[in-house]
């Protein structure tokens, strides 16, 4: 079988990887370009821990395939922090303990950063919306939720 | 697994027209991503139609009426304000299917073609009249929404067909659609019971409307008996309850452990008078 030469951008960096068409774009940043931070929870859009953004717009990467990351723009949660300096969201998710196991952390940082690049000052009902699609069996959801609305008024502020 | 992308539709046509085996589609890919990482559908012939020009596009005719492409996403759909007031039922319909990150991929066509008689758009889709165009080695046919799905799982796409382009009808004056669904939670769950009503008033009378049930039946339907109890009516009491027996009559659902024969078929009335109030608001002109 046939592999696919793709050439795409990771959080700025320009990366080529050989894949398989059934290669998801999870397993192609995993295992190819070592891109461990999104997750595979469930495998079928359901859980959110593989969440990326692609051409600025959240998706599981479980549901994509590789082949289809041919020159989009993709985001993952090794993109957020600045160097050694944290994301606003990351602090705020330590500061609060907004996780335990942590699985489901990344997934939920890269889909928070998504909502507050499209909606600075969301409701608390906007944001739990916005990140239904997050499955986190630990924290019951409200320090990440606190963590969440605090830094979207924190980067108001600074804005 | 082969994998093509190619750059129309004819040539997509063609492929799916000579290939052996199993073909797949992939527009937004939620289902058929998950089909196949679940070894439960593998494709020997994998076709991508998101390389094909203008296939992501949002288009308001001339004459009013709207044509997307087959990749259009809902959150494409849900962010584009014109088509949310002329459609609110179509967009909100759409935009019940999964979270934000499947709102991101899911796609009208695929939501159609996947051929669940309980997605979500369909109903919508039916109530508002929409119809497909339908690409296949004899050239384009026009079908109506209703006529693609024939079952679970099945449709009425021949070897070789596969939908180009939806269209949406122009709105018109006076004129609004709903869906509701009935789900066990309040997000991320899949119909027990949806229904879309679309109709158009001349003052304060029903003059005409489609009504279509979802996740009652093998497929989706478009229930004559509803549009007739309503139209003619001011959506009076009487109309109403007329209504709900007719949805209620026209329900043949399957019974399991997310909803009875009989819930089902007492919901789907419920739900008709709910949705057909919140079209009829919006045919005033108020906000629902």
């Amino acid at each position: 079988m046939s592999k696919f030469h793709v050439s795409t951008t990771v959080n700025g960096d320009t990366v080529e990887y050989l894949c398989d068409p059934r290669e998801t774009l999870l397993d192609c940043l995993r295992d190819k370009l070592n891109l461990t931070g999104a997750k595979e929870g469930c495998g079928t859009g359901d859980c959110g821990a593989c969440s990326v953004s692609v051409d600025g717009r959240l998706v599981c990467s479980c549901l994509m395939l590789g082949v289809e990351a041919e020159g989009k723009q993709i985001e993952t949660v090794e993109g957020i922090a600045d160097g050694d300096v944290l994301h606003p969201l990351q602090k705020k998710f330590i500061e609060h303990a907004a996780l335990q196991c942590g699985i489901c952390t990344p997934g939920i940082l890269v889909a928070a950063k998504s909502l507050l690049e499209k909606n600075p000052n969301p409701t608390e009902e906007e944001a739990r919306y916005w990140l239904a699609g997050n499955l986190c069996r630990c924290t019951g959801y409200d320090k990440i939720i606190r963590a969440v609305m605090e830094t979207a008024e924190e980067l108001r502020e600074a804005s | 697994m082969d994998y093509h992308s190619p750059a129309s539709f004819a040539e997509a046509s063609a492929l799916a027209a000579n290939a052996t085996g199993i073909t797949r589609f992939l527009a937004g890919g939620t289902d058929v991503l998950v089909q196949l990482r679940s070894e439960l559908v593998t494709p020997d012939t994998l076709i991508d139609l998101k390389k094909i020009d203008g296939v992501s596009d949002i288009n308001s005719n001339a004459d009013g009426s709207w044509t997307l492409g087959v990749a259009a996403t809902g959150a494409e759909m849900s962010e584009h304000a014109e088509l949310g007031r002329d459609w609110p039922g179509v967009v909100e319909a759409m935009d019940l299917i999964g979270s934000t990150q499947v709102q991101g991929r899911a796609t009208l066509t695929g939501n159609l073609c996947n051929g669940s008689p309980a997605a979500d758009s369909v109903p919508a889709m039916v109530a508002a009249g929409v119809s497909v165009t339908v690409t296949g080695p004899e050239g384009d046919r026009e079908v109506a929404v209703e006529d693609i799905p024939t079952g679970p799982g099945k449709t009425s796409l021949a070897k070789g067909e596969l939908i180009s382009a939806v269209h949406i009808p122009a709105r018109g004056e006076n004129g609004g659609d709903a869906y509701l669904r009935f789900i066990p939670r309040t997000e991320m769950d899949i119909a027990v019971v949806g229904v879309g009503v679309n109709l158009r008033l001349d003052g304060d009378t029903v003059t005409e409307a489609r009504v279509s049930l979802g996740a009652v039946a093998p497929t989706v339907l478009l229930v004559e008996d509803c549009a007739k109890a309503i139209i003619g009516s001011t959506l009076d009491d009487a109309a109403l309850d007329a209504l709900a027996a007719a949805a209620s009559a026209a329900c043949n659902p399957i019974d399991d452990k997310r909803g009875t024969i009989a819930f089902r078929t007492e919901v789907a009335g419920v739900l008709a008078k709910r949705a057909a109030k919140i079209a009829y608001a919006r045919a005033k002109g108020e906000q629902a």
